[in-house]
């Protein structure tokens, strides 16, 4: 295959992923959008297969073949709650790739310098032949290139792990604050920049063997930092870091399509966090450096006693209830309780009743991870609204539920200036008349903040696993 | 104790003080209760309904005041009635003991202990015994419905085979008690209805059912319902001029004009002018609640129904609660009852009329031949002070054109300072950066704004699709390794493998993920 048709198949590659992102506007579009992703990759990988220079193909098969494998086993293995921790762990293993591309790069490049001193060019092949024919300037270039692949590679890899840690829940959610923690990241990003230095001077590959551990240890020690809440904020970033990774080694490389696919993806990764941060009302910044950490000030005592309710009542409630709001949370996820809830929500509307969900953006542990539970357990998507939508509603809405959410729905955020969440959008289902709470225990929440919501004179706690309260409530439901 | 009813003695009055409920609950506090032959007839309770209910009839008044040890009435007794009373009874009824100043010293001559039920302290806690409100709210409803009785069309506007017919717009003037009941009866009848008060703080409450409140442009309204227990007080002559003026503006565009305004202890204020009326369309209703004193409007005649020249009419009607008697004796004698709850706390039939007892203190108007009218203020405040809200003057035409010139002239600069800044970047690193870099540098900006444009675009329910698939595409840095394996070193070969494994885990993993998800979306 001539380099001109591979440039081709690139280019159009490019075109089916950018539509591939945009069909995901509309829930219908979606599904034949999938399809232009899935061709664009594999023209992408065959069009390369096929360029000059690029051997050993029984092994490139290989790999694809295991790789293939594992990645299908586990695709299909996975439950819809473990969404998240699976999204994290695949970011892994794009930001190691980027580690081992980039060391390659070095790897490539010094045999291309030496084979150019020995006037050996002619018998180089593949990437190292294109470097050969690179000017003095142009090496530099490419060792800052490499470089940064490197370090972003690094840190996404040591990140996502972490992330994958902390949602499976095999690491504690709750922030790391290490004393003087903002002073050893900045030390170990001058560090790195430092030894880049190092490296564009000449120094040898252990100069970006060193930068990709202490990057490493960087991308562990940033997320660690921070709290489970913010989790939606971390996955998506990381996801904006692996496309950044791509187009740095894309410049290393000179390949036009993976700039071009870097930094589709890490424009997406970032518009993301940057929609999750608005939804907390959180900079970026402060997200990035950890925690509720810092800011936390005194907020303001909740005075007042939580009214517990059983799930007869409930249904009476509901019973003589005409619309009905129901606000999912990560309590929802972890229950698998989604099941349930659908089955309440279809007995709810047979009885003429109406039924909405509100989904608050920063809800769960991913970017709209609710609509995907509740897609999973078949509730329609056409009565499942956004904050924007909803709060208006919650003064007419007879009862709300709120299964397994808490920051979401706390007034403090509105009302308390003192709150670590004060300014936060949240769901006002307070307006409601009357709201009832479906939770574990009395603990706080995630964030670990006390919610004057549960303290309210409209509300009702119904304690318990959010699967098997809302089972008990069908069975009182007649 | 024993609680007796009287028959109303005065002309057209059909209420009574006690029903057979009210009896019922009377006696479950260990009380004795009577009625007066015949007191409940006109409100449709008959004298064996009554006695079903464990009440004993006596047969006249003069009986009745000997036999009870209370005396239950809605109007108070005339002096006469007072004349010919024991001494020493307690006596619950509407006193009004500042405007009847000779009839408290007459009950006091007495050594009667009087509640009035007109002088229950406005606290939320007396709200149960608060008559007031109650009639207030049956006055309100029956407004409507004489004024509809009298208005010749339909109050909904309605479009029919035989032509269409607009909606009746009604005014109701006065947001307490009584105007809220109106407005709320006359838009459930499908009128459009406003309303006025001078109190800017009830806005709320009008818009909340539904009306729309006619708002005054006025600089000087420091009106707070805190200190006149929720009362409207007097207005200064500005204030009343501006208010005619909107109401004259009005008055043309009005079917129905309802006016309840009313403030503690005065005539009733003149709202509603002869040249307003003149100015309404024939067949109009004004329905005057204030006749009783005086009225709102110029031509009101207390009591009387009247048509003026341009086919007005003006109804002054004084006893719309006792149209409605059946009704209003149920929900007073509720009252009453509520009344006797509290004064007998132990539920044992013994009355204590507990001075320490803001709202007990504050109904009793004498007791041991003493005069206790007027009470000491109550220890609760009535309502909350608030602030009268302050309504944004709405955007004219031209303030919003500046502020949209404004933000576009700032989004502008911003874009502008964004490109210049990029530019210059961009051109500095042209000059040391060889074409190679540049080539790629176009690609990658132009990129990044493809992905910005695109991303915005995506729903966000589709979020969490959008990360896999991101995440799945993102793997497209197998290209990298692909390029990196046909290397002659060995090291170089081994790492390209592993980076193709693990791109591949994820292309595979990622868009069958995305797949699954998607799969799930469906419509109802």
């Amino acid at each position: 295959m001539s380099t001109g048709l591979v440039t081709s198949a690139y280019v159009v590659a490019a075109i089916l992923f950018i539509l591939a992102l945009g069909g995901l506007n509309n829930q219908e579009r979606a599904k034949r959008a999938i399809w232009y992703g899935i061709i664009g990759m594999a023209l992408a990988v065959a069009a390369t297969v096929g360029a000059p220079g690029v051997g050993a193909y029984w092994l490139i098969a290989a790999m694809i073949v295991i790789g293939g494998i594992a990645g299908f086993v586990v695709a299909k293995k996975v439950q819809m709650t473990q969404m998240p921790e699976l999204v994290a762990g695949f970011h892994s293993l794009v930001g190691l790739a980027a580690v081992f591309i980039g060391i390659n790069a070095h790897l490539e490049m010094n045999t291309a310098l030496a084979a150019k001193e020995a006037g050996t060019v002619a018998d180089l092949s593949g990437f190292a032949s294109v470097i050969a024919k690179k000017t003095a300037v142009e090496i530099d270039i490419l060792k800052v290139e490499l470089f940064l692949g490197i370090l972003i590679g690094a840190i996404t890899f040591t990140g996502s792990i972490v992330a994958y840690g902390k949602l499976a829940g095999k690491l504690s959610s709750a922030a790391l604050t290490l004393p003087g923690r903002h002073l050893l990241n900045a030390g170990a990003l001058i560090l790195c920049v430092a030894l880049g230095y190092l490296y564009l001077d000449g120094a040898g590959l252990w100069t970006m063997i060193l930068v990709a551990i202490v990057a490493g240890a960087l991308g562990w020690h940033l997320i660690m930092a921070i709290g489970g809440a913010d989790m939606p904020v971390v996955v998506s970033m990381l996801n904006s870091y692996s496309g950044w990774a791509a187009a740095a080694i894309g410049f290393t490389l000179g390949n036009a399509l993976l700039i071009v696919v870097g930094a589709l993806v890490g424009s997406s990764g970032a518009i993301l966090s940057y929609i999750m941060c608005k939804g907390m009302n959180r900079s970026f910044v402060s997200v990035i450096l950890g925690g509720w950490g810092g800011e936390q000030s005194s907020s303001a005592a909740v005075e007042g006693e939580m009214i517990s309710i059983e799930a007869p009542a409930v249904a009476e409630a509901l019973d003589e209830a005409d619309s009905v709001v129901i606000v999912p949370g990560y309590g929802m996820a972890v229950a698998q309780a989604q099941g349930s809830v659908s089955e309440l929500v279809r007995r709810l509307r047979d009885k003429g009743k109406t039924v909405r969900f509100a989904i608050h953006p920063v809800a769960g542990r991913l970017p709209g991870h609710m609509n995907v539970l509740l897609a999973e357990a078949k509730v329609p998507y056409d009565i499942v609204l956004e904050m924007e939508e909803i709060n208006e509603d919650f003064p007419d809405t007879d009862v709300v539920i709120v299964i397994g959410a808490n920051d979401i729905v706390n007034p403090a955020a509105q009302d308390d200036p003192g709150s670590p969440i004060a300014g936060m959008p949240v769901l006002e289902v307070w307006k409601a008349k009357t709201v009832v709470v479906s939770k574990r225990g009395k603990g706080t929440g995630y964030s670990g903040i006390e919610n004057p919501l549960f303290f309210k004179e409209n509300t009702r706690m119904l304690y318990g696993d959010a699967k098997a309260s809302v089972d008990a409530l069908l069975n009182h439901l007649n | 104790m024993k609680i007796g009813a009287l028959k109303e003695t005065i002309e057209g009055e059909k209420r009574v003080a006690l029903t057979p409920d009210s009896a019922r609950r009377l006696q479950k506090l260990g009380h004795e209760c009577l009625v007066e032959s015949g007191a409940g007839e006109a409100a449709s309770f008959s004298d064996d309904a009554y006695r079903e209910a464990g009440v004993e009839v006596v047969e006249d008044a003069a009986a009745l005041w000997d036999a009870a040890d209370a005396v239950i009435k809605v109007r108070g007794p005339t002096m006469q009635e007072v004349e010919a009373a024991p001494e020493g009874k307690l006596l619950v009824a509407f006193i009004w003991p500042a405007q009847e100043e000779e009839l408290l010293a007459k009950l006091n001559e007495k050594r009667m202990t009087v509640l009035a039920m007109d002088q229950v302290p406005r606290i939320s806690r007396a709200q149960k015994m608060d008559a007031l409100s109650s009639m207030a709210n049956i006055g309100g409803y029956r407004a409507v419905i004489e004024a509809a009785n009298n208005f010749g069309r339909f109050f909904t506007g309605q479009v029919t085979a035989a032509g269409k017919v607009p909606p009746a717009r009604v005014l109701v003037v006065g947001a307490g008690v009584a105007g809220l009941a109106a407005i709320g009866a006359s838009t459930s009848l499908g009128a459009i209805t406003y309303a006025f008060d001078v109190r800017p703080e009830v806005a709320e409450q009008i818009e909340s059912m539904g009306a729309e409140f006619v708002f005054l442009d006025f600089e000087e309204q420091t009106q707070d319902g805190s200190g006149s227990g929720g009362y409207a007080s007097p207005q200064s002559e500005e204030f009343r001029e501006k208010q005619l003026e909107k109401f004259r503006e009005l008055a043309p565009d009005m079917d129905i004009v309802i006016t309840t305004a009313l403030i503690p202890g005065r005539p009733a204020p003149k709202l509603w002018t002869e040249d307003m009326v003149k100015a309404m369309k024939p067949g109009s209703v004004i329905v005057d609640m204030a006749a009783e004193r005086g009225g709102n409007c110029e031509l009101t005649q207390p009591e009387k129904r009247i048509v003026t020249d341009n086919d007005v009419v003006i109804i002054g009607y004084t006893d719309y609660p006792s149209r409605m008697a059946t009704q209003s004796s149920s929900l007073y004698s509720t009252n009453v009852f509520r009344m006797f709850e509290d004064l007998t706390p132990e539920k044992d039939g013994q009355v204590d009329v507990n001075m320490e007892d803001d709202v007990i203190r504050g109904a009793t108007v004498c007791k041991d031949g003493e005069i206790t009218f007027p009470p000491p203020p109550p220890k609760v405040k009535a309502i909350a002070a608030q602030k009268p809200k302050e309504r944004k003057p709405e955007e004219t035409a031209q303030q919003k054109a500046a502020r949209e010139a404004k933000e576009l002239q700032s989004s502008l600069n911003r874009t502008a300072i964004m490109l210049g800044v990029g530019g210059a970047l961009v051109l500095a690193l042209g000059t040391v950066a060889p074409a190679s870099l540049m080539q790629d540098l176009i690609v990658f900006v132009l990129s990044v704004f493809v992905g910005y444009h695109v991303i915005w675009g995506v729903a966000h329910s589709l979020h969490t699709p959008l990360m896999a698939i991101t995440n799945a595409i993102s793997s497209i840095i197998i290209v990298g390794a692909l390029l990196q394996i046909g290397s002659s070193s060995v090291i170089v070969a081994i790492l390209a493998a592993l980076s193709i494994l693990m791109a591949s885990v994820n292309i595979f993993g990622g868009f069958l993920v995305t797949r699954r998800m998607l799969a799930m979306f469906q419509k109802s």
